[in-house]
């Protein structure tokens, strides 16, 4: 294959996967009350509506609530066991790893089932923190593996420094050590909340009645049919999700500059 | 203690909460559906605690269940087939390319952080009755009325390959990167036509990050539940969705337990293959 074959393909590939998404932004500001072509004119009502639907506003704070919670557990589980890994000499250290990464092995039904009956058969039935619980145990893995990659590059000798000039290692982690971590825990914690926000399989099967996450409330929305409603909930959250990051990741840059990192 | 003793046991200090949480929330639970998975089904309320085989029979000889296993396999072969097949020049092109590498690699990054259901549901503007595709067609006269193209197995097929792609991309990419751009060109100046020093050199050194996501695609695809719900019509239930339909609908515990199981040592077998001849650490290359 030449070269501008292969180029022609990558684009087909890219427009394979962004088209699909560019029509849902597309008939979300749809005009006509069916969310489908042909487009009969340009609209926000959707939105409007969007806003005006108390099931899909609550849906989101329980979502962001979720993913807050999620992304905070996770990412102080997460930092302390990387500093444990990689800091230290452990013995067992790969068996050690595989275990923190086993819940991304486990397909997410047999995680979900597993934790609903052993929670449910020590008293704990649905409930958001059940949601909580198996969101954490989910996201973990993640938050491990990024940290952990970060923390493999930040050279030993600093720690040391601070160590021999009397810092404890207290002072040393929390001036040293955590500020060149900063961008790994905020992409940790940022990652943990996008896949809890996302998390549906998980949710479905912990979730308590009259409880929806968004993920949840779109599901059920779905089985009447797409509804340019759906379609204008999928562009906020493309937004929302899409946004967040890249800001992030420009606070991320800015912090890091004026460091000096 | 002394400094030496504290030294030691900081780590696992360090460790406790995650390993705690990763021991009280999926291993003790795994070992409990294990042991669930022996109980039986009583209409009464609570399951009768006990050394039944019955859900271990009813899941490994039902033709039902067998059924759905081997097309739950087949479909998640299908898919990572595709994946890779659409995956691997895309990743070959970002990994060589010199100019835009990194807004491709931003660009291939994104769908991850675009919701999954999302993504799925967005099929249904394309291909639906009054989608683009038909609507399109509709427009040009090559079709006079509308035909519905979704909800069978080409369709959740299509959706999976659309969310899986990026992860097969992605460990491809991470594999090629990590290639010398010198041996293909050694392999030109030695003789070779472009061609057999792809075949001969890249392709092979880069088979560890096409296996792992291989290995990614195939059971992140094993294990859907609502891509089938979605996309797929009556029949095209998948495994996951057995298991939902056992735990959640019929509150059969037991037999949910079971098939859970089933589908665990399935994937768990072929993880286990992997991991003989690759190890895990590639595969945390292609994820982190």
């Amino acid at each position: 294959m030449g070269w501008r074959l292969i180029r022609i393909y990558t684009i087909l590939v890219y427009l394979f996967m962004f088209l699909p998404i560019a029509v849902v932004v597309l008939l979300s500001f749809n005009a006509n009350q069916f969310g489908s072509f042909p487009m009969t004119g340009l609209s926000t009502r959707w939105f409007e509506a969007l806003w005006n639907n108390d099931a899909i506003m609550r849906a989101f704070r329980t979502s962001i609530t979720l993913g807050l919670m999620t992304a905070v557990i996770s990412t102080v589980l997460g930092v302390l066991a990387s500093l444990a890994l990689v800091r230290y000499k452990i013995p067992g250290r790969n068996l050690i790893t595989t275990l923190l990464i086993a819940p991304i092995l486990v397909p997410e039904v047999v995680l979900a089932v597993a934790l609903l009956l052993f929670l449910n058969f020590l008293n704990i039935g649905k409930s958001f923190t059940l949601l909580l619980l198996g969101h954490v145990i989910f996201t973990l893995p993640f938050v491990i593996l990024v940290v952990q990659a970060r923390l493999v590059s930040i050279r030993r000798d600093v720690e040391e420094a601070a160590l021999s000039l009397g810092a404890s290692p207290m002072q040393t982690f929390f001036s040293v050590t955590l500020p060149l971590l900063m961008p790994a825990v905020a992409a940790g914690g940022l990652f943990a909340f996008t896949i809890s926000f996302d998390d549906i399989t998980g949710t479905l099967f912990w979730k308590p009645g009259g409880i929806e996450t968004v993920p949840t409330q779109i599901f059920s929305m779905l089985r009447n049919s797409i509804s340019p409603e759906i379609n204008a909930l999928g562009t906020v959250i493309i937004v929302l999700t899409v946004g967040l990051p890249l800001i992030g990741a420009a606070i991320a840059r800015r912090l890091a500059t004026k460091s000096g990192g | 203690m002394s400094i030496e003793q504290r030294e030691a046991r900081q780590p696992w200090i360090l460790l406790t909460p995650a390993l705690t949480a990763v021991g009280l929330l999926l291993i003790v639970p795994l070992m409990f559906i294990v042991v669930y998975s022996f109980w039986l089904k009583s209409a009464a309320g609570a399951d009768t605690s006990g050394l039944f085989l019955d859900n271990w029979k009813e899941a490994l000889t039902d033709r039902f269940y067998r059924d759905i296993l081997l097309n739950t396999l087949k479909i998640s072969a299908i898919t990572t087939l595709a994946c890779a097949v659409l995956g691997y020049p895309a990743a070959y092109f970002i990994a060589r390319s010199r100019g835009n590498k990194l807004i491709l690699l931003v660009l291939l990054m994104l769908p991850f952080w675009i919701s999954y259901i999302i993504r799925t549901m967005s099929w249904i503007n394309i291909l639906g009755i009054s989608g683009a595709l038909n609507s399109a067609l509709v427009w040009l006269g090559l079709i006079s009325e509308p035909v519905q193209m979704l909800y069978n197995e080409t369709t959740v097929i299509l959706g999976l390959v659309h969310f899986l792609l990026p992860f097969m991309v992605l460990n491809i990419y991470v594999s090629l990167d990590g290639i010398d751009t010198n041996l293909e060109d050694a392999a030109l100046s030695l003789g070779a036509t472009r061609w057999q020093g792809f075949l001969q050199v890249t392709l092979p050194l880069s088979m560890p990050g096409l296996a792992a996501g291989g290995l990614l695609c195939f059971v992140l695809s094993a294990g859907t539940y609502i891509t089938p719900v979605i996309l797929g019509g009556p029949r095209d239930a998948m495994f996951a969705n057995l298991v939902y339909e056992a735990i959640i609908k019929q509150l059969n515990w037991p037999l949910g337990s079971a098939l859970s199981l089933l589908l665990l040592v399935v994937l768990g077998v072929l993880v286990l293959i992997y991991n003989r001849y690759l190890g895990m650490a590639q595969l945390a290359k292609g994820l982190g």
